[in-house]
């Protein structure tokens, strides 16, 4: 069973582990690599190497630009079939598989159950797959007579040739509901991130601003990069609405096509994976003059200032006292929950290795009880999400990054929000901080390792040096790791758990990793007979 | 409703599939290498096939699925895969030191015509491969056939590079084993040593996909077939394929290359099918039926003598692989079931034939359908015309169990939500005793859960 290090006096420095992790790579992976670990002073602005191509044969958890774009962006809302057009497997393994709640109506539409695909035959690659592309999307809205219909490119699509937007525009024309193409083809970037993007401007160009409706409701906001895995949106939807706020639309989580139609109508976004989404914030900022800001409801401690943060942009009396009404009621009962779990949880430590943003926000969730986190990272985020927004400007744009369209977007002279857009200056003025996010570095401790795109080698090694108590990843990784003798907790899928944000997702987690910290069997992997002197004899044996 | 807008309007389809009883290829291919030892599997494509089929794998055993890929890019794409594959292979024997690669191809690399035998040479005149160590490969193009091709495809690909023929004949026969459980690999072997037969089974998963927790991780685990083993097959007396779409094409291949005869078999699902398996095995071994074998019949028989009133007459819908379904269905109709709604997304023309055999004059008004157009929806649509009394299938069969209120029974690939496939058998008479017990707890449930309170019975 795995030992642990004492570690109430600061972290180790990890130079060590390092070395050790970069000498089994040939030359010019080494120094790859090396770019990509950085032993965190968070006084310092230091550079760590993000959203670069996996090296081929490294054993990377990263997954492709289709599964960004269907499987995480588009894949949670359920109004719109999602037409994945290509051989079977890539509509397959999206199906169901991530999580993402959703609550329709009686007789509402919900696709989210199914899951739709052209099956590409090999005649189709040889002669092409647009006939049956239209055909299928025909078949589609006769069988169920949806309002919008996404077609998903996968890898073989944009090398045959098939033009998926002209033939969204010509079935659009056709059958008079809104189809749109997404060019998500999984080689396209180096990680889901690029789907992301292709997402983000394929939503922001077809789905927002189709209807500028009459508002209805105060304190009109939209919440963005929360997928409602687990219930979260649930939770933060009850929040909401207790407090005052108008939810327009999610982003997407619990979503719909018909709500995101008039989601540029809110008076605020709120961000909460600045990866997978911080893109429509800035398009709609920029042609609606919506501001953005970042917030996380991921930790009560986060939660409240987020909400806080959010009456503080409305500055209304009454939205003001509800929230801090709230706030007292929730946090006295994370208070127990919290006492209740610490003695099992104090001073433990944690790794976590995941997403775009979760292995940022669940360290405040961990600090809340007390767990320290040594080592984290990121498997597709950029240079701003480890740190900070600041350095933008000094992203060197490679050719993998200037293979994903930049949308240009024009302010839109009839909708635009100068009030907001006054509003936000007055309020920057006094120090409240728009489009801010500062990335998960600076919030680290100082000698904690972090590693972007971590790998299975390096993931052994991590176990190895830190012997966490808590590991934290996704389901590829969370057998490996349980076989070392550590829990893994999987913050993709919860692990079928949740919801663990907002302030009941935090009492859910607390009791989670009591649970996890406090797991009887693990006391039990070595048999009794192994730490007892071996028997030599044959009395029993039979000969 | 989970399912909403399933009616019972069936409508003739040509393009759109909707809930598919199928997957790609290449699943297949890494799930095969993953039964010999000491081999990672490679996928040849995009990073993200390789994240979602280890993903599927890992849900489906809850067990470490190692595999490693070629990561391309945009510029991978345009100009082919050859230096990711050789940068991959390379670095795979640096960090990772298996004794064997197993690469499979992807859509993408076949769309773009990567010749995987030409790049994998070029990787051994390239000095990217270690003496002793080994590289093996198979085309799974993934707008061919299905999961079951690339299985099929990948155990093609293995006999072909380990089997040798040296003229010295060994007293084993070959058995290889169509796409299923650890547990059932297991359970073949067991077969095997009760009849007295030498064998070498391929691939093996047991002790692979199956493994103790010890606390220190081993990424390549006791199990799966042996490199001296993989060669011997090429100088055993027969080889015995079970299940055509799993392993007809390795069978072949070791007759064309090492002139070892072959039959093909069935999965030994059910009393049938296991009958054969076992005559298969006493003629070609030749060994007699031990007692311990008929004992195990026996206790089959007697139990479904035992439980026929519960079982007789109900109505089954089932989706999954030909090789599982054939015999599943032959045993369902042997117990005077009604196996009435059959789907496989995997293609191939004696389905039709097999299931019209089984199914003719005993179940005159069954449905059944394989091939791209045969999907779970089409089958829930019939189920909406008429329903049935129990469903077999993968774990998405839960979601019609909900929404029609019909009790389910999980076999086949994917099962995501249960446990209980790695460790216990479904093959041979024990395994078909495991298979009733199955299907009887879960419709006995359904009658207790369901019945009025004055016929509640305490006892069956």
């Amino acid at each position: 069973m795995v030992k642990k290090k004492d570690m109430s006096k600061g972290l180790p420095d990890p130079s060590e582990l390092m070395d050790e992790i970069l000498a089994k790579y040939p030359t010019k992976i080494a120094k790859k690599r090396k770019k990509a670990m950085v032993s965190n002073d968070p006084k310092e602005d230091q550079e760590i190497q993000a959203n670069v191509r996996t090296i081929p044969g490294i054993i990377t958890q990263r997954g492709c630009t289709y599964a960004g774009c269907k499987g995480v962006v588009l894949g949670p809302t359920r109004d719109i079939i999602n037409l994945v057009h290509g051989p079977i497997g890539c509509s397959f393994y999206a199906w169901l598989t991530r999580r993402n709640q959703t609550r329709p109506a009686e007789g509402e539409d919900n696709f989210m159950t199914y899951a739709f695909s052209t099956d590409m035959q090999d005649e189709n690659i040889v002669f092409g797959g647009e006939a049956k592309l239209k055909d299928a999307i025909r078949e589609a809205y006769e069988m169920f007579q949806p309002k919008s219909i996404g077609i998903f490119s996968t890898c073989p699509v944009g090398l045959i040739g098939d033009d998926v937007h002209a033939v969204a525009r010509e079935m659009k024309a056709e059958l008079g509901i809104n189809i749109f193409g997404f060019s998500c083809e999984g080689y396209r970037g180096v990680s889901q991130s690029a789907g992301h993007h292709i997402a983000n401007n394929g939503v922001f160009t077809h789905v927002v601003g189709n209807n500028d409706r009459e508002r209805e409701g105060k304190f009109q906001v939209n919440l963005l990069g929360e997928y409602n895995i687990g219930g979260d949106a649930f939770e933060l939807e009850r929040l909401f609405e207790e407090a005052g706020f108008t939810l327009l639309s999610t982003f997407s989580g619990n979503s719909t096509i018909k709500n995101m139609e008039y989601s540029h109508t809110a008076d605020l976004n709120m961000v909460m994976c600045h990866r997978s989404i911080n893109y429509i914030a800035e398009m709609m900022e920029e042609k609606y003059g919506i501001p953005w800001v970042k917030v996380n409801f991921i930790s009560a401690e986060g939660t409240a200032k987020s909400l806080r943060k959010a009456a503080e942009y409305f500055d209304d009396a009454e939205l003001t006292a509800k929230v801090e009404k709230i706030i007292k009621r929730e946090m006295a009962k994370v208070e127990k929950v919290k006492k209740e779990v610490e003695p099992k949880t104090t001073g433990k430590l944690a790794m976590m290795f995941v997403g775009g943003s979760r292995a940022h926000h669940y360290q405040d969730l961990f600090k809340e009880i007390g767990v320290t986190t040594v080592s984290a990272g990121y498997e597709f985020a950029h240079r701003d999400d480890y740190e900070g927004r600041k350095v933008l400007p000094n992203i060197k744009i490679d050719a993998d990054t200037r293979n994903i369209e930049d949308l240009s977007v024009s302010k839109d002279d009839k909708l635009f929000r100068d009030d907001l857009a006054e509003k936000k200056q007055k309020l920057m003025d006094s120090g409240y901080a728009f489009s801010d996010y500062e990335g998960m570095m600076p919030e680290m401790n100082s000698n904690s390792l972090v590693i972007d795109d971590v790998n299975h080698w390096e993931t052994e090694k991590l176990i190895e040096f830190y012997k966490p108590d808590v590991f934290c990843a996704g389901i590829k990784e969370k057998y490996v790791v349980q076989k070392s003798g550590v829990p893994l907790k999987q913050l993709h899928s919860y692990d079928y758990g949740g919801p663990y944000a907002g302030f009941e997702g935090a009492i859910n987690f607390y009791k989670e990793m009591e649970r996890m910290l406090s797991t009887n069997i693990w006391k039990m992997v070595d048999a009794p007979w192994k730490s007892e002197p071996e028997i030599v004899g044959s009395f029993a044996i039979n000969e | 409703m989970l399912l909403r807008h399933t009616t019972d309007k069936v409508k003739e389809r040509k393009a759109l599939t909707v809930n598919p009883a199928k997957t790609c290829q290449p699943v297949g291919a890494m799930y095969a290498a993953l039964g010999i030892h000491g081999c990672l599997p490679h996928s040849h494509g995009s990073q993200g096939c390789c994240s979602y089929h280890r993903s599927t794998l890992t849900r489906h055993y809850k067990e470490p699925v190692m595999a490693a890929t070629s990561s391309f890019t945009e510029g991978s794409s345009v100009f082919g895969g050859q230096s990711n594959l050789l940068q991959g292979i390379g670095n795979i024997f640096s960090i990772y030191d298996p004794d064997i690669i197993a690469v499979h191809s992807t859509c993408l690399s076949e769309t773009i015509g990567d010749d995987l035998g030409q790049i994998v040479a070029k990787a051994r005149t390239d000095g990217k491969v270690p003496e002793g160590k080994h590289v093996i490969q198979a085309a799974t193009p993934s707008y061919v056939g299905s999961h079951v091709t690339g299985y099929a495809n990948m155990l093609e690909g293995i006999v072909k590079y380990f089997a040798t023929n040296t003229d010295k004949l060994i007293n084993q026969i070959n058995l290889l084993a169509g796409w299923i459980e650890p547990s059932d690999m297991k359970e073949l072997k067991r077969i095997l040593s009760l009849m007295g037969v030498n064998s070498v089974l391929l691939p093996d998963t047991s002790d692979v996909l199956d493994t103790p927790m010890t606390g220190k991780y081993t990424m390549y685990p006791k199990g799966g077939t042996t490199i001296p083993e993989m060669v011997s097959m090429g100088d055993s007396l027969y080889s015995v394929g079970l299940g055509e779409w799993g392993t007809q094409k390795a069978a072949i291949a070791l007759d064309n290359q090492c002139k070892v005869k072959f039959s093909i078999e069935d999965l030994p699902i059910g009393l049938k099918a296991t009958d054969r398996f076992i005559q298969t095995l006493s003629k070609v071994g030749s060994v007699s039926v031990p007692e311990s074998i008929n004992d195990e019949r026996g206790k089959l028989v007697d139990a479904i003598t035992d439980m026929h009133q519960y079982l007789y007459g109900k109505r089954v819908a089932l989706w999954g692989d030909p090789d599982q379904l054939i015999p599943l269905t032959e045993f369902l109709v042997d117990m005077d079931m009604k196996p009435v709604y059959i789907v496989s997304g995997t293609p191939g023309k004696s389905f039709d034939k097999r299931m019209k055999a089984i199914l003719g004059d005993r179940v005159p008004e069954a449905k059944f359908k394989n091939g791209a157009a045969a999907d779970m929806h089409l089958m829930h649509q019939w189920i909406k015309e008429e329903s049935v009394d129990l469903l077999i299938g993968n774990t998405y069969g839960k979601y019609i169990s909900r929404d029609e209120n019909i009790p389910f029974v999980r076999m086949g690939f994917p099962i995501i939500d249960r446990i209980g496939h790695s460790y216990f058998s479904t093959m041979g008479y024990m395994g078909g005793l495991r298979i009733l017990e199955k299907m009887l707890a879960v419709i006995m449930d359904y009658q207790d859960a369901n019945c009025p309170e004055e016929s509640f019975e305490l006892t069956m």
